[in-house]
């Protein structure tokens, strides 16, 4: 008899057609997966009751690989074929990877670093792979069914390469990814809907490897993200590094092969943790050369060893803080993440530095995972449309470039994804056949000062007057931050369209600095754009008047048109000046002088229209 | 004749109605579909329609339309771990068969 689970109203599914959708926490150190069930998100537990799944994959001499705590328990001895925080190398190259500290044979290739095991050379993303594998069999086993599709959580400072690794680690895994989610933003799901509260929140997420702070203002549902900060490689790898180094120089040790190494590096990792609740710790241990390790580490000791570290997260929070352009005061509460956040000296220093005591009602090590899963449940279409949650916003504006390189903005920065929006541009010269569309990302005026995303061409558009042609730009920011730019000539319905990627590839940093410049050069991007606009409406006069020459020329006498020309010829000289004002004033000046020409040809297209025409035949 | 929860059921239900932070009960149904006729549905309920049946079962509120009634009348829901899979099961004494996997029935 199959198991069922309660659904919203009249969101029952079909039998056999459950969509069932999981939400992974795939850490550097430990990896959870997550799912809801009833309406309640909850953690998947192996068959052992353990949730936490360790990020450690072993390469067994008989080709049989151990993924988890089997893995773990081996490090010490087999260091060089069981890896360790792949997550680290996921999407680096070797420069970016510190060598001298890891156990592993590190070989450069393709861009992305490999590590050599006795079952072949291993990418990290093959070793990622086997990691999702194993949740996503906790996971089918679990819910008795297939996976439609699983939300897999990254570091808000994962770039372009390092996402993708992600989403190629999850599609060798046989996962159908229907969403990277940034790890803070999964942490404010998570709390944001089991508490429900608007205000401005901090996500303190300090995990194995990874050091994050966001700050997310929360109203109404939706997440807005106001500053990002941290530090990819801090984390509570680090603090056990430390009392490694301190364990080696307490000892007298000799300088330790690897397979010590490993020991001594999950001894201080032991350490750590019983630090939590007590206030000290014996480390006791005999290395490969029988030397006998046995000392005490107490709580004092280790926060001396450690407090750098403590302190060094605090540099990245002023950061996000100053970025958002906010004060502690502004602050409504501060979550935990992050196993290491279980630290007591932590929350006490971020307690210290934000003056309130830290959330941490939802389990820290869990919470990016329960929050994943909320958003896989929303995103397989297990809730209603109206409960829908708007999370991601656009970091900067989306744009196309317009006469006089100019931006366009078409979705302004921090709207919430999904997104659409639709424009109507024209065309700018008579009988103009092409247009070409630029899309641009930014908060600068002009084209120049913004970032080129995509360029492409809507081509045979009818030849029409200038300013006929209806051009509907849409711009379409799907859940992934995925763009698409499409433009139809609405009379003929030619259509042409492009697919951009726009966030990716722009570290956090850059968004920042085209975030400042474009407050910083606010009055003179106003005054370029009202340079840039004057230059377009007197080139478009100075056509109009051309081709007005050209056609009824005649109906003008020598020294009437000298005027005119000699009037265009101080408009163009304007333009080329580059003022302004002196343009704007200029174009005034030569829209007047051709005032009586234009009512020449207006008289002289009508007797024209008339002529020959009996008064009757008019339909007046 | 009635429907009811075995006090585990309802113990779960209390749970996710909470976590769910609205909802005034649990509605059992059947729909005309799947492999073997009929399908049992399971939702949340926020609004109640007139013809609406309601059961109390240990404190839930067990609301089902007539229609549906008559092929699950004297239905007890449990909610029982089948190893790592957990989940709400029907025990329906109208069935006279189900299909493989007991998502569907027949009356």
């Amino acid at each position: 008899m199959a198991l069922l689970q309660i659904s919203e109203p009249g969101q029952s599914t079909a039998p056999h057609q459950h969509k069932l959708a999981v939400g992974i926490d795939l850490g550097t150190t430990n990896s959870l997966v997550a799912t809801v069930r009833s309406g309640l998100s909850s953690v998947l537990v192996d068959d052992d009751g353990h949730a936490l799944l360790p990020s450690v994959v072993r390469y067994l001499p008989d080709g049989s690989i151990d993924v988890g705590y089997s893995a773990q328990a081996a490090q010490s001895q087999d260091p060089t074929n069981t890896i360790i925080s792949a997550k680290r190398f996921m999407g680096r190259g070797l420069k970016d990877i510190d060598v001298s500290q890891q156990p592993y044979h590190f070989i450069d290739s393709n861009e992305m670093v490999q590590i050599e095991t006795r079952a072949g050379i291993k990418s990290p993303v093959e070793i990622s792979a086997e990691i999702l594998k194993t949740l996503k069999t906790r996971a089918e086993k679990s819910l008795s069914g297939e996976l439609v599709g699983v939300v897999i959580t990254v570091p808000a400072y994962f770039d372009d390469a390092q996402r993708q690794a992600t989403k190629d680690a999850a599609r060798l895994a046989g996962l159908n990814v229907l969403r990277l989610l940034n790890e803070p933003t999964a942490a404010a799901v998570a709390y944001g809907l089991n508490n429900a509260s608007e205000g401005t929140y901090v996500i303190y997420d300090l995990g194995g490897g990874t050091f994050d702070i966001s700050i997310l203002k929360l109203a109404k549902g939706v997440f807005e993200v106001l500053a990002t900060n941290g530090d990819s490689a801090l984390g509570g790898d680090d603090f056990d590094r430390r009392v490694f180094c301190w364990i080696l120089e307490q000892s007298k040790c000799k300088p330790v092969n690897a397979q010590d190494t490993r020991l001594l590096l999950t001894k201080a990792r032991e350490a750590k943790e019983w630090l939590t609740d007590h206030a000290t710790a014996q480390i006791t241990s005999v290395l490969s050369t029988g030397e006998l390790v046995n000392i005490t580490l107490s709580t004092k000791q280790f926060n001396e060893l450690t407090q750098t570290l403590v302190t060094k997260t605090l540099t990245p929070t002023k950061k996000a803080l100053r970025d958002a352009n906010l004060t502690i005061d502004d602050i409504k509460g501060v979550v935990m993440v992050g196993g290491a956040t279980r630290m007591p000296q932590i929350r006490l220093a971020v307690a210290d530095f934000f003056k309130q005591t830290p959330l941490t009602n939802l389990d820290p090590d869990k919470v990016v995972a329960l929050g994943a899963a909320i958003q896989a449940n929303t995103l397989a279409g297990n809730k209603s449309e109206s409960d829908l949650l708007l999370l991601d916003v656009i970091p900067l504006s989306l744009g196309l470039e317009t006469m006089g390189g100019l931006v366009e903005k078409v979705i302004p920065r921090n709207s919430t994804l999904p997104i659409a929006r639709a424009q109507e541009f024209t065309t700018f010269k008579d009988g103009q056949t092409a247009m070409s569309i630029h899309v641009l990302q930014g908060e600068r005026e002009l084209v120049m000062d913004c970032r080129s995303l995509a360029r492409f061409e809507l081509r045979g558009i009818p030849p029409m007057v200038a300013g006929a042609a209806r051009i509907r730009v849409t711009f379409t920011v799907d859940a992934d931050g995925l763009l698409s730019v499409s433009a139809r000539e609405t009379t003929s319905n030619i259509e042409a369209n492009i697919v951009v990627k726009p966030s990716y590839g722009l570290s956090e940093e850059q968004i920042l600095t085209m975030l400042k410049s474009s407050f910083s050069e606010a009055e003179n991007d106003k005054n370029a754009r009202l340079l840039a606009e004057a230059k377009v409406d007197a080139e478009s006069l100075l056509a109009a008047i051309n081709m007005a020459l050209e056609q009824d020329g005649s109906l003008l006498n020598a020294k009437e048109k000298q005027k005119i020309i000699s009037q265009m010829d101080a408009l163009q000289a304007n333009i080329h000046g580059g003022v302004g004002d002196a343009i704007r004033k200029a174009t005034e000046v030569l829209n007047a002088a051709t005032e009586d020409f234009a009512a020449k040809r207006m008289d002289a297209s009508v007797s024209r229209a008339l002529a020959g025409k009996n008064l009757n035949s008019l339909e007046i | 004749m009635a429907i009811s929860l075995t006090p585990a059921a309802a113990n779960r239900v209390e749970k996710f109605l909470a976590n769910r932070g609205k909802g005034i009960g649990l509605r059992l149904g059947v729909k005309t579909t799947g492999c073997s006729g009929m399908a049992y549905t399971l939702e949340f309920v926020d609004d109640l329609n007139p013809e609406d049946m309601a059961f109390d079962s240990h404190g839930v509120k067990v609301i089902v339309d007539p229609k549906s009634l008559a092929y699950i009348d004297g239905t007890e829901l449990d909610f029982t771990k089948e190893g790592l899979n957990e989940g709400f099961k029907f025990n329906n004494p109208n069935v006279k068969d189900e299909c493989g996997c007991g998502e569907s029935f027949t009356v």
